[in-house]
């Protein structure tokens, strides 16, 4: 099978050359210069996540995405993910054709619910309709794909009388992903509109997915729709050496996550869990063999067509050093992961 | 009171923390039924898949036929649950106020009383006890270990009578974990998000260390 490759990112805030934290607006320059780097060293997708929180530079990830696409010639150029229950499926669908057109076919949605909550006070929605508004907009958002006239009625949203969306896409249809995060029932609704499943594994070890994977396949049986290739995301960070990366990573993953923590009654990282999770759970942070042989084995593992790294979870890492990881990941990385998962090295591993 | 024979489970709610508990209960070699909001039908493949070997279910007779109740449903919706069929019953809750899918909810987020209460007022005849609500899934699913295996990890127990305790005590060693006496319902707090034991994925030995310090002490 072959196995595509990408990076997210959130555009979080690095330090640049001075040291000091680098403002929104030049960390949104500096995930254009890394998807440029990406594209030249052979990285198959970059993906952009929607947030609306200081610590993150990207809320409209397709204007990023416009960005890229005019100076980049073949990375895939996806969000990760578009809030779509705080979205209006109609302008996520022009938009992202609008990249698609820019790109020359190279846009790709990855839809989800998001991992935090603040924009639906900031657009106005309220969270306890977080399940209705979801089901509904992803419903519509389905029939947009077909490109062609749309009659549409729910609770969320005015009701549609065979509206017709403009642009249309280059290839006919929008390559359209769901980001899953462990809720079963997401992963069946995936199934049923027969969208890709992208499985957000940030926590935990990787072999625990897949029960999700298959579940996944055996609702597309059921549904009669698509299977398609499964993909994961996971958080990491590649530099030259497994104890230079752990040290550039730690610093801001852990500030980001204990701020995060705080929100949610968890009480802050320990070293020891950070250290337990990068030696089997779900951050792949070391040289570009430990990144590859960890990678590698999850793949195997969860059987998934597609891997994108979340590099920029460093957090306030230096610009160059997270610059350097993306270079890692395109050329020694990727390449290390694709050998070892041609090479059978893994079976005889257990 | 004498602790209650436990044979069947009955779990309401079908997301990730309701299949990873059926999948460990099945593996102690209970019979479980599970429910998720409604038809049965909706679960049917997710628990084949997830949890093989239990039995979807309505929710009021998942209730109406377990020894012991699992309530792993969002805390938001307990209004839901089928009282009548839980009357009389022990219950486990696993749930947590979560804000970010409950919603905000000053009814559910006062400080002076823990969620387990709210639930044992809206189940007057029901016996609550706290448990499994501190652990995350991932850990519950990976770190469920046979008994005296090194390693083994606790979770904490709290409730009110002492031969439920002692029943919910016997029901967790069952499933792959060390019990922690945690206290009594008002003491359920400390199992909440925001105190030291939240989140807790340790040895016995360390979560009642945890469970001494207050909501400010957090230890690195």
């Amino acid at each position: 099978m072959s196995i595509e490759f990408g990076i997210d990112s959130f555009g979080d805030l690095p330090r640049g050359a001075d040291g000091n934290v680098v403002s929104h607006a030049q960390a949104i320059r500096y995930v254009v210069d890394e998807a440029v780097l990406a594209d030249q060293v052979g990285i198959d997708v970059v993906a952009l996540g929607e947030h609306h929180r200081p610590e993150y530079s990207i809320s409209s990830p397709e204007t990023v995405l416009a960005g890229i696409a005019t100076k980049t010639s073949r990375i895939r150029l996806a969000s990760g993910v578009t809030v779509l229950s705080s979205d209006d499926p109609v302008r996520v669908f022009q938009r992202f054709a609008t990249v698609d057109a820019l790109s020359n076919g190279r846009a790709e949605v990855i839809l989800g619910r998001g991992s935090f909550t603040e924009s639906f006070p900031l657009f106005g929605y309220d969270l306890k309709d977080y399940e209705i508004l979801f089901e509904e907009k992803i419903d519509l958002f389905h029939k947009l794909l077909d490109e062609t006239p749309v009659s549409w009625k729910g609770t969320t949203r005015a009701a549609l009388d065979q509206a017709d969306v403009f642009p249309k896409t280059q290839s006919g249809r929008l390559t359209t992903w769901v980001g899953v995060g462990g809720s079963p029932q997401s992963v069946v609704r995936t199934a049923r509109y027969g969208f890709r499943l992208m499985l957000a594994i940030i926590g935990g070890q990787p072999a625990r997915f897949a029960p999700y994977v298959d579940l996944y396949r055996r609702a597309t049986e059921q549904f009669g729709t698509a299977a398609l290739p499964v993909g994961m995301h996971s958080p990491g960070f590649v530099a030259d050496t497994d104890e230079e990366a752990r040290e550039l990573f730690y610093p801001g993953y852990r500030e980001i996550r204990d701020r995060i923590g705080a929100l949610r009654g968890w009480p802050p990282l320990r070293r020891a869990e950070f250290d337990a999770d990068v030696a089997t759970g779900s951050l792949y942070v070391g040289s570009p063999e430990t990144v590859a042989r960890k990678m590698a084995d999850a793949i195997q593992a969860l059987d998934v067509g597609r891997f994108d790294l979340i590099y920029s979870a460093a957090g306030t890492v230096d610009a160059g050093a997270r610059l350097h990881a993306v270079e890692l990941y395109g050329t020694k990385v990727i390449p290390m992961v694709r050998d070892l998962l041609s090479s059978g090295k893994l079976a005889s591993r257990g | 009171m004498a602790p209650t024979k436990i044979r069947t489970v009955g779990i309401l709610g079908a997301g990730k923390v309701g299949t990873v508990l059926a999948r460990l209960a099945i593996s102690a070699g209970y019979e479980v039924l599970i429910a998720g909001s409604g038809d049965p039908e909706k679960i049917a493949l997710t628990i084949d898949v997830l949890a093989p070997g239990a039995v979807p279910a309505w929710p009021a007779q998942a209730a109406r036929h377990a020894d012991l109740v699992i309530l792993a449903l969002p805390l938001s919706k307990y209004r839901s649950l089928p009282i009548d069929e839980m009357a009389g019953k022990l219950v486990v809750d696993a749930m947590n106020y979560w804000w970010e899918t409950d919603g905000e909810r000053t009814d559910l987020a006062d400080p002076e009383t823990p969620t387990s209460q709210i639930i044992q007022t809206f189940l007057p005849t029901s016996r609550v006890v706290k448990a499994f609500n501190h652990m995350g899934y991932h850990d519950l699913d990976e770190q469920a270990r046979p008994s005296g295996q090194a390693g083994r990890k606790a979770i904490a127990v709290a409730g009110t009578e002492r031969a439920d305790i002692e029943t919910v005590e016997g029901f967790v060693e069952s499933m792959g974990f060390d019990p922690v006496l945690a206290g009594s319902l008002v003491d359920s707090r400390k199992l909440q998000p925001g105190w030291p034991a939240f989140g807790a994925n340790l040895s016995a030995g360390e979560l009642r260390r945890l469970l001494e310090l207050g909501p400010a002490d957090r230890p690195r």
